[in-house]
């Protein structure tokens, strides 16, 4: 019944021994470019974070001397207290941070580098160079941006979005450089992002194994496919407007300043020209993840692989004609208004296909409560809030009164934190034998996501509430308005709760640090999955198999019959019945 | 402690506040089916030994029905929107004589002119106030927003009106106040470190009232409205 690929791990190629320097830090190795993506994102995912905690001081204590505001300069809190031209540059740098130097790269740096090859038994990218260049570039681009708290006037403070004219006009923002250094390093990691995304979309084109078709490729190689196809697109606007911002700032021009000529909704329409696709970036590849977990966790084929895909399509498309729910209240012409409401509607129905069919999938399986499947549950769970909540504000009549204010940031969480960060506690968990070779401890893990779940819901919960007493997003101090008095016993509710949310994460960064070197061994293939990946020892050698890999069925044959007493049926795995593929599906699947 | 919307004071508030709860009742139904789908899958088929999933690739049937219920709830959704978003936002949609009130926002406050006897805004009568909104009950007022510097939103909760001013455009919106009252108005978009002090206070006056002050010119205007009564003058605290 078994094959020698199941349960033998295939032979790797052997390389000379490398120095350090070649196999750690200049590697062209798919997997180790991943992992490194991984230990810097994380990074930044922490810088992000202590901007958050700083940001719920100021919103639940305002006025109060913040604990440890004594490291802070005087420019940046006075007397402990955290100062405003501080607060808008914590609220522009978390946003920029979270989105363009953690989710992002967490998400297709880490996955799509280190999965797109191994599940598609590839021996690595087709560009490995240009790949190893994309990922200095963006650490380059992180380290410009974090740089720019330490210029003269400190970070931008016209928010992660740098609405013009505020972003353009240093004499109104009060910021020079920093604003510079933010245009500077996202063009940086748009060329990063555009090289990546090339290797992505050339790679799974052209370097699939034999018998690795369109439709036996696993969801979340599909997600990351449609990601990079909208990266390339959606990247290269962003940078484009990013240069003609940075020459408002330095050369003079008038693109963004209405007296001068300029026009400030330019700036919004080229921003969410990339942004909505950008939140689509933030969160296909998630679901792609979740579908392969949700999948192994119930033991059962994904319900409606088709769909899915089709799914994943229609989201990557119609991403695309959204943007202008962002600009309700701009000043934008009604009517336009009108057509962008219908088209954000419509988008809903390809993600309610998606969350169906994880709970068909769900549904009548043998469900195994791993770390992972426990993320990418709560992923299913959390992310339908995320997505009903969007309705309200899709619905432009009511968007005019929560637009901006903390039901936004309520809803943006739970996509984001709830959806994009759970999935990503389950895919570190997941493929972490894989980078590693060794596993993370499964009672912490458990422990880490109960304990992120209750928090995680007791911060972004009550944001929806602050949002309907009319909370603005981005104040410095909500007690300001009378209106918003009554309401500040929430607000306290939600920093604590941040605050115990944030704590929790010490527990994955144990988990994960700690176990790089004591924790178990993994086995062959810990989780029983049918991926190609698994069929090589973890970690897997530099150029993963030395021949590739056949494959013979989609990914989720998940207690097939034709399976016998296991619940599980390897995608390369070769039973009597099956024949060879016609000829190697691509030929240039090797190198 | 406030649980809910903040009071409603124009005339189309009530109309978004029905909006608000049909779509809180829809995807609460929506919400309570997905999430009693994951916990009831959750513990009715936990993995136990012995026991095998049920092998399918899926329902086309299935399918085809939470696609399209989904389909058809957001296509009446959005019908319904449209038809309040064009009364309260369409470009013909400022009421006939309605009132004109200049709205020129500058960090970090707004400045409000008042059109003074004729009525007519851009006139030798104007007169402008810094974060003093005073307008009269139970008419409409459109207000023509524009920016001095950067991008502000003229947010009235109360109203449920939001509108960014923009520097270049002047923008109109309009409401109609119910009651005599006395509110916020804040600025909704982040317009630099004192975005979180641009607040003005709304004064909703009875029509007689404010007719007879708004014949006179700037100062005389508001203390015309000063010796008011109590309702106008008590600040609200929104408990």
């Amino acid at each position: 019944m078994t094959s020698v690929a199941a349960t033998a791990p295939a032979h790797g190629v052997h390389h000379a021994p490398q120095s350090f320097w070649r196999k750690y830090i200049f590697s062209t190795d798919h997997k180790i470019i991943g992992i490194q993506f991984l230990f810097v994102s994380l990074f930044f995912l922490l810088v992000g974070g202590v901007l958050a905690m700083q940001m719920r001081w100021a919103l639940g204590f305002p006025g109060k001397p913040m604990p440890g505001a004594g490291l802070l300069p005087e420019t940046m809190a006075a007397n402990g207290v955290i100062l405003p031209e501080y607060y808008v540059q914590l609220v522009s740098m978390h946003g920029t941070f979270m989105v363009f130097f953690a989710i992002m790269p967490l998400l297709v740096g880490v996955y799509a580098n280190f999965l797109i090859p191994l599940k598609i038994g590839a021996h690595d990218m087709a560009f490995p160079r240009i790949n190893m260049a994309s990922f200095w570039m963006a650490l380059f681009a992180g380290l410009l941006m974090f740089a720019s708290f330490f210029v003269p006037e400190g970070a931008i403070r016209s928010g992660w979005t740098n609405y013009a004219p505020l972003s353009a006009r240093p004499d109104l923002s009060g910021v020079t450089i920093g604003q510079q250094l933010w245009c500077i390093s996202i063009v940086v990691l748009g060329l990063s992002s555009v090289m990546g995304s090339l290797n992505y979309i050339t790679t799974i084109i052209n370097h699939r194994a034999p018998g690795m078709t369109w439709f036996r490729m696993p969801l979340s190689v599909w997600a990351l496919f449609i990601t990079a196809i909208l990266a390339v697109l959606a990247l290269p606007v962003l940078q484009g407007a990013a240069i003609l911002l940075l020459f408002d700032q330095t050369i003079g021009t008038h693109f963004f300043d209405p007296p001068a000529g300029g026009q400030a909704l330019l700036w919004q329409h080229l921003f969410w020209f990339f942004g909505h696709p950008e939140v689509y970036i933030l969160i296909l590849p998630a679901m792609g993840m979740v579908s392969d977990m949700i999948a192994n966790g119930s033991r059962k084929p994904i319900f409606g692989y088709h769909s899915m895909v089709f799914a994943i399509v229609a989201i990557g498309f119609l991403g695309w004609l959204v943007w202008g729910h962002h600009m309700f209240m701009s000043g934008m012409n009604p009517t336009l208004g009108s057509s962008f409401m219908i088209s954000t509607l419509v988008i809903a129905v390809p993600s309610a296909v998606k969350v169906f069919n994880w709970l068909g999938t769900m549904w009548r399986g043998n469900l195994r409560f791993h770390v992972p499947m426990l993320n990418a549950v709560a992923f299913v769970a959390m992310f339908t809030i995320g997505g009903l909540s969007g309705v309200f504000m899709a619905a432009t009549p009511v968007d005019m009164f929560i637009h901006d204010t903390q039901f936004i940031v309520a809803h943006l969480h739970y996509v984001l934190f709830g959806g994009s960060l759970f999935a990503l506690f389950g895919a570190i968990t997941y493929w972490y034998p894989k980078m590693f070779g060794r596993m993370m401890s499964e009672p912490l893990g458990k422990v880490h996501f109960w304990l992120t779940f209750v928090f995680y819901n007791c911060t972004f919960f009550p944001m929806h509430i602050l949002g309907m007493g009319g909370q603005m997003r981005r104040l410095y101090d909500p007690t300001q308005y009378d209106f918003l008095k009554p309401q500040q016993p929430l607000n306290v509710f939600v920093s604590i709760s941040a605050f115990l949310l944030f704590a929790t994460q010490l527990l994955f960064a144990f988990n994960f640090l700690w176990n790089l070197k004591k924790g178990k061994k993994a086995p062959l293939n810990p989780w029983e999955d049918n991926g190609l990946e698994w069929s090589l020892p973890s970690p897997a050698p530099h150029g993963n198999w030395d021949r590739p890999p056949t494959v013979y069925r989609g990914p989720y044959e998940f207690s097939a019959p034709e399976a016998g007493s296991r619940d599980y049926l390897p995608q390369n795995e070769k039973l009597p019945t099956d024949r060879e593929p016609a000829s190697a599906a691509t030929p240039a699947a090797g190198h | 402690m406030r649980w809910w919307l903040p009071p409603a004071a124009s005339t189309y508030a009530g109309d978004i506040d029905f909006m608000f709860t049909l779509i809180l009742v829809i995807t609460g139904i929506a919400l309570v089916i997905v999430e009693a789908g994951v916990i009831w899958f959750s513990v009715a088929y936990r993995a136990r030994p012995g026991r095998r999933a049920f092998y399918t690739h899926g329902s086309t049937k299935a399918e085809v029905v939470w696609s399209a219920i989904p389909a058809v709830t957001v296509v009446i959704l959005g019908i319904m929107s449209n038809g309040l978003w064009n009364r309260i936002k369409g470009r013909d949609s400022v009421p006939a004589g309605a009132y004109p009130i200049g709205v020129h926002a500058k960090q970090f406050e707004w400045q409000l002119t008042y059109p003074g006897p004729d009525g007519q805004l851009g006139t030798a009568d104007d007169f402008t106030v810094r974060n003093q909104l005073h307008v009269p009950v139970g008419r409409p007022v459109v207000v023509h927003l524009s920016a001095e510097d950067v991008i502000h939103s003229f947010f009235v909760p109360e109203f449920r009106l939001k509108q960014d001013a923009v520097p270049g455009m002047e923008i109109r919106a309009w409401f109609e106040a119910t009651k005599v009252d006395s509110m916020e108005l804040g600025c909704a978009e982040l317009c630099g470190m004192g975005h979180y002090r641009m607040r003005a206070r709304v004064w909703v006056w009875p029509a007689d009232k404010y007719d007879a002050c708004v014949k006179q010119a700037s100062q005389q205007f508001l203390d015309c409205l000063r010796p008011s009564p109590a309702e106008g003058a008590t600040r609200r605290t929104g408990s």
